[in-house]
């Protein structure tokens, strides 16, 4: 089964995992802007960054016939460094108009300090200015419920912002209610340790329906399985789920929420999928 | 949705993997009585036991009210303390 990968870093990935994402079905799959592992300097480091996203990874992706996307942003950990922040912010828009620029992410919050919130509250000034789709890192562990609600608060406190143009990732059971109710779309991030399994990400599917839900492996330079997707559609499918539900949720799910973005020219497989209705 | 399996169903497939957790469980807190010192008096002990709790409980939504236990408060006034 095709299917595309929402939220990858594969900056931190090998070209062999290209091609192996190539080989279990992936097509394409969008990388936000995320934390390095350290915190950068200059926003000359964001600028080549940038380009690495949206030059570099595109080519390599290219060589195994998968299409790449991004999203640029400073992330919610260097948020913490205001001044820093806002010379990336307003370095962004050189960007925007680039083939396979989505929009504004991964911006977020990580501990939920008023330096992450202020930042994140200028990213969503920059996304209503230029009419852009965001892309949103929501906490980990213990923060991540306070961190959801806080980051829904500001969403819903900026009427300029289109709901179903808003993705938020890493909803669990204990999120993905409120960010669903509110009209955003939700990502369920398939990690070894942390975040959800397959196994619940499936759960989740059962009780809250295929509609504006995701799953990403959010596969980076951590503890983390870019074929994670995979694992879920074996999942789905081990509980008896039709192809079709599997499929909307991994790959007409994000072409729906993807193609609202005037840069995602994404162009289908031409080899005809074989479906499989069980 | 309806789930596609049925519940004896479920439990054929489950049933080693949750003996599996148990166990895991178990001899994860066998080690920590095994081990010199004590953790009573640490939050974290105390969040454990009500996270068996939980887990013992009838309700429906378990998996969710772990995540709760284990989650910092939200407090709706937040913009205010921040002055934001």
């Amino acid at each position: 089964m095709y299917y595309f990968d929402p939220h990858i870093h594969m900056v931190s990935r090998t070209t062999d995992d290209y091609e192996t994402l190539s080989r279990m079905g992936c097509v394409g799959m969008s990388e936000p802007a995320f934390w390095a592992g350290f915190d950068r300097g200059s926003v000359e480091s964001f600028r080549d960054y940038f380009r690495q996203l949206t030059d570099f990874e595109k080519k390599r992706a290219g060589q195994f016939g998968l299409q790449h996307f991004t999203w640029l942003c400073i992330n919610a950990k260097e948020a913490e460094n205001v001044s820093l922040s806002r010379e990336v912010i307003k370095m962004i828009p050189e960007f925007l108009d680039i083939p396979g620029v989505l929009g504004i992410g991964e911006i977020g919050l990580n501990k939920n300090t008023k330096n992450e919130s202020t930042i994140f509250l200028e990213h969503l000034e920059l996304a209503a200015n230029y009419e852009q789709q965001i892309l949103i890192h929501t906490p980990h562990l213990e923060d991540k419920y306070q961190g959801t609600r806080m980051i829904l608060d500001m969403l819903c406190g900026d009427r300029r912002l289109d709901h179903h143009r808003v993705l938020v990732d890493h909803v669990e059971e204990h999120t993905i209610r409120p960010v669903l109710e509110k009209g955003f779309w939700a990502g369920m991030t398939l990690y070894p340790v942390s975040k959800c399994t397959p196994q619940r990400a499936a759960d989740m599917v059962e009780m809250y329906g295929p509609e504006r839900l995701m799953v990403n492996s959010a596969g980076d330079w951590g503890p983390s399985k870019p074929t994670a997707v995979p694992d879920f559609i074996v999942e789905m499918r081990r509980r008896g789920h039709s192809e079709s539900l599997i499929r909307k949720v991994v790959y007409e799910n994000p072409m729906e929420f993807f193609g609202q973005s005037q840069n995602f020219q994404f162009t289908p497989p031409d080899v005809p999928e074989t479906i499989t209705e069980t | 949705m309806p789930h596609p399996m049925t519940a004896p169903q479920i439990l054929d497939r489950e049933f080693l993997e949750i003996r599996a957790k148990l166990l895991e469980l178990a001899a994860s807190f066998d080690r920590l009585d095994r081990a010199q010192g004590t953790v009573s008096g640490d939050s974290r002990e105390s969040l454990i036991q009500e996270g068996l709790k939980i887990l013992q409980s009838d309700d429906p939504n378990r998996a969710e009210q772990l995540q709760l236990l284990f989650s910092r408060q939200y407090d709706e006034n937040w913009r205010q303390n921040f002055s934001l």
